[in-house]
């Protein structure tokens, strides 16, 4: 088991080096240091001495991969590359360029990520696997044809509308929570129910269909008739029979989602403003202030990989035909 | 600027000759497929869904005003002193010239739908020289009512009424066009024909057909016979059409959503193909890319991108020439990126289908045989794999007119002087905290794009169902 976890974080090694080329090539190769510089100074107004000033102060004025003028190792590690993008392997992602340390605003801000996302997984999960066990219930009715179409009407809308139209609905009209905002400690519930109400609801017409093709993928299996041929009531079936069965599935693919939870919902967080790191990752996009987003990109990948590995482990738990290879 | 004609001079833009391509290649597949019944029989199937056929009308009409607004000119202003034509600087479309109305009608600011006042209060100066502030009569909504306070709701209700009517007819008239045209095809009478479209008894779901055509000539009719006269779904901030920005925004979407699997099937197809089919350090190199990509969160890697994109266009401002023309280069980019980060999905599974497929009997043979690689895999793999591609296309279209708007909310999608619904929303946002709010902007891109999304997803289970042999084997 152990040497299994190994190898497969070795594996995740050459995949995070990617990453990190391909990062450093959208953002140093693409549009050199300079480019960015007259960006933020403002595209006409701009002078050589300015850039190369924005430059020495951001720490981009090192060469990009190799320094000529230095000796020994340090004509590799006294550039760009070595400064801004190796150094995000040890999780030492620097300073924003306001100045800012991105790894403290991160520790800081993962807290309102974690608790709006965490609440919502188990919301949704409960209310979209309730439905769907509900339409498989009723599977071929008129319930679960309209149940169905219902589904596919609310994932036709955009996230977009759900978060609008809910806050006006919820927030403005009904006066029933603070349309936005944050507080700390349990001041914080009030803040968060809309926006986990309005995200489950969101997600509601996607995940329940989904996860009805895992309810009826196991329906149609040997052992759910057998379970019937023995004269088991349909409830029973469909609660230790079907679900339990289908719950692999479903609970294999939140582990995939789980470290991600900390990255937060880019739009939902900075529509309610909540400060998590969904709305930092916008007001760096917005604010153009690319070693923020590098630093996401990387934290991202990093946490999607550690769901990889974990759903290989949690795979191993739950299906005992799995070994490990 | 590629011909003259006496009146116009036409402009094709980049995203319009991709469209065009693309429209041709779709008619050339289809002209393959006509003669060929093995790939005739899901399409078959495909047509004799009721909700499928229902959501392919809808997507046509959809399709034909994005493809109206894809015709770029510039018309004719005069002729210079030597007699040569002399053409506009604004580019216009062939939408554009159906509804000039709703274009050249701007009011001052917002305006509510059906409304004869503006949203806001003015001082206004009477004949007398006295101020006083009240709502503005619009310019052109409801222009024509000399007293609006009295005829506004019966003019509004006429109206409606007449365009229900004409609505109704038109529907009637297309229904009898079409029992005509097939009981003169079929050598049946006109009645046995009409009484088996309305009992469902032939091939053809018609009446959920009809069910759609009557809801769409009636809201058609509506349109036509009021938005000549009103701002049916208001004004905007500078007193822009709602409708017309609505209109213009299907073109965006359906862009969106079709170049950017143009550009990403050429990934998918050629390395999901050669992953599977050679196997080895080939196989190892392809997934490590893919995996590799995938790791990179979705909407980072495409802010990233778009973020690099946008500094680029910035810095060489010479290169992409104005207005216009910088707009859809920024719309073509968009669909390059979205297509270069969405491909692995599908590649992943064009791989794992070729992996099977190598190890059947036919290709083993035809390996025995000596026939080249690349043979076997044009004649014996990429036909077994296309139901896979299509299912993808089919499914992929919603999710990213989805993903334009979101992307276009986080101004990191088109550029903000294209027509699109995720602009719209954008600016919806801030019209929503108004007091009244406005809200008709909203709806509007609300409306126009739900109906794509939910004809595109509708249309797509269809073809899944259709085309997919494992679900084949569930209903047979």
């Amino acid at each position: 088991m152990i040497a299994y976890v190994i190898r497969r974080v070795m594996y995740a090694i050459p995949i995070l080096i990617g990453v990190n080329l391909i990062t450093f090539t959208l953002f140093f190769v693409v549009n050199p240091p300079d480019n960015m510089a007259r960006l933020h100074l403002g595209i006409r107004h701009v002078t050589d001495a300015g850039i190369e000033k924005w430059k020495s102060q951001h720490g981009y004025d090192k060469p990009l991969i190799i320094n000529y003028e230095e000796s020994g190792l340090a004509t590799l590690t006294e550039t760009v590359f070595f400064h801004k993008s190796v150094k995000l392997f040890v999780f030492d992602f620097g300073v924003s360029d306001n100045g800012r340390d991105i790894s403290y605003d991160i520790s800081q801000r993962m807290w309102p990520s974690l608790a709006i996302a965490v609440p919502s997984l188990i919301i949704a999960l409960m209310v979209n696997i309730s439905f769907a066990l509900l339409l498989s219930f009723f599977r071929g009715s008129y319930i679960d044809l309209w149940g169905v179409v219902f589904c596919v009407m609310m994932m036709s809308i955009s996230a977009l509308f759900y978060y609008i139209g809910g806050q006006f609905l919820i927030g403005k009209f009904l006066h029933l929570v603070p349309i936005s905002g944050y507080d700390t400690g349990l001041d914080a519930t009030k803040f968060l129910l809309l926006p986990v109400i309005i995200g489950v609801i969101a997600g509601i017409g996607a995940l329940t269909r989904w996860y009805r093709t895992f309810f009826l993928e196991e329906i149609n299996k040997d052992f759910v008739r057998t379970a019937r041929a023995k004269g088991l009531s349909e409830s029973v079936v469909l609660f230790r029979h079907v679900l339990q069965n289908a719950l692999i599935p479903i609970l294999t693919g939140i582990v995939a989602a789980l470290p991600l939870l900390f990255m937060g919902s880019l739009i939902l967080e900075s529509f309610f403003g909540i400060p998590g790191l969904g709305s930092y990752t916008i007001d760096a996009i917005n604010q153009q202030d690319f070693a923020i987003v590098r630093a996401m990109v990387f934290l991202g990948s990093v946490l999607y990989i550690v769901g990889l590995v974990l759903t290989d482990i949690s795979y191993t738990f739950v299906d005992p035909r799995v070994r490990l290879q | 600027m590629l011909s003259t004609f006496p009146d116009v001079d036409f402009v094709l833009l980049w995203t319009d000759a991709l469209i065009y391509l693309l429209v041709g290649a779709v008619i050339g597949v289809g002209w393959y497929t006509r003669s060929r019944e093995h790939l005739l029989a899901p399409w078959r199937q495909v047509l004799r869904k009721p909700l499928g056929m229902s959501a392919l009308l809808v997507l046509g009409i959809y399709l034909f005003i994005g493809l109206a607004d894809s015709i770029h000119y510039k018309p004719r202003i005069g002729e210079d002193a030597q007699g040569k034509p002399q053409y506009a600087a604004q580019i216009w479309s062939g939408l554009d010239a159906v509804l000039k109305t709703l274009r050249d009608r701007g009011e001052k600011t917002y305006s509510a739908p059906f409304a004869v006042h503006l949203y806001m209060k003015e001082t206004i100066e009477d004949s007398s020289g006295a101020k006083r502030r009240e709502y503005p009569r619009l310019q052109f909504g409801g222009g024509h009512l000399s007293d609006p306070e009295r005829e506004h709701a019966d003019d509004i209700l006429q109206r409606i009424v007449i365009g229900i009517a004409t609505g109704v007819g038109g529907a009637i008239a297309i229904v009898l066009l079409v029992a005509g045209t097939l009981s003169f095809r079929c050598k049946e009478t006109w009645s046995t024909v009409f009484v088996t479209m309305v009992k469902g008894q032939r091939d053809l779901p018609w009446r959920s057909l009809f069910g759609t055509l009557l809801g769409l000539t009636i809201f058609m009719g509506v349109l036509w016979n009021t938005a000549g006269s009103y701002h049916v779904f208001g004004t905007d901030k500078v007193g822009e059409d709602v409708l017309y920005q609505s209109l213009k925004s299907i073109r965006t979407g359906l862009l969106i959503g079709t170049l950017t699997t143009l550009v990403m099937l050429p990934f998918a197809i050629l390395l999901g193909i050669m992953a599977g089919f050679f196997k080895g350090w080939i196989d190892d190199v392809i997934q490590y890319i893919y995996t590799t990509l995938n790791s990179i969160p979705g909407v980072l890697l495409i802010a990233s991108a778009v973020l690099m994109m946008l500094v680029y266009m910035e810095t060489h401002p010479g290169m992409f020439g104005t207005g216009v023309e910088r707009a859809d280069f920024r719309l073509l980019f968009l669909c390059v990126i979205l297509g270069v980060t969405s491909w692995t999905g599908l590649c992943r599974l064009l791989r794992a289908e070729t992996l099977k497929l190598s190890e059947l009997e036919y290709v083993q043979a035809a390996t025995a045989l000596g026939v080249t690689h690349f043979t076997i895999i044009f004649r014996h793999v990429l036909p077994n794999v296309m139901h896979i591609v299509l299912i993808a296309i089919a499914m992929d279209f919603s999710g990213l007119v989805l993903a334009e708007a979101v992307l276009s909310y986080l101004n990191i999608g088109v550029d903000p002087t294209t027509y699109s619904w995720g602009n719209m929303i954008n600016s919806a946002r801030l019209e929503m905290a108004r007091e009244p709010i406005v809200w008709w902007s909203l709806f509007a891109s609300f409306f126009f794009m739900f109906l794509l999304v939910l004809s595109a997803n509708l249309f797509a289970d269809a073809v899944r169902d259709a085309f997919d042999p494992r679900l084949r084997e569930h209903q047979g």
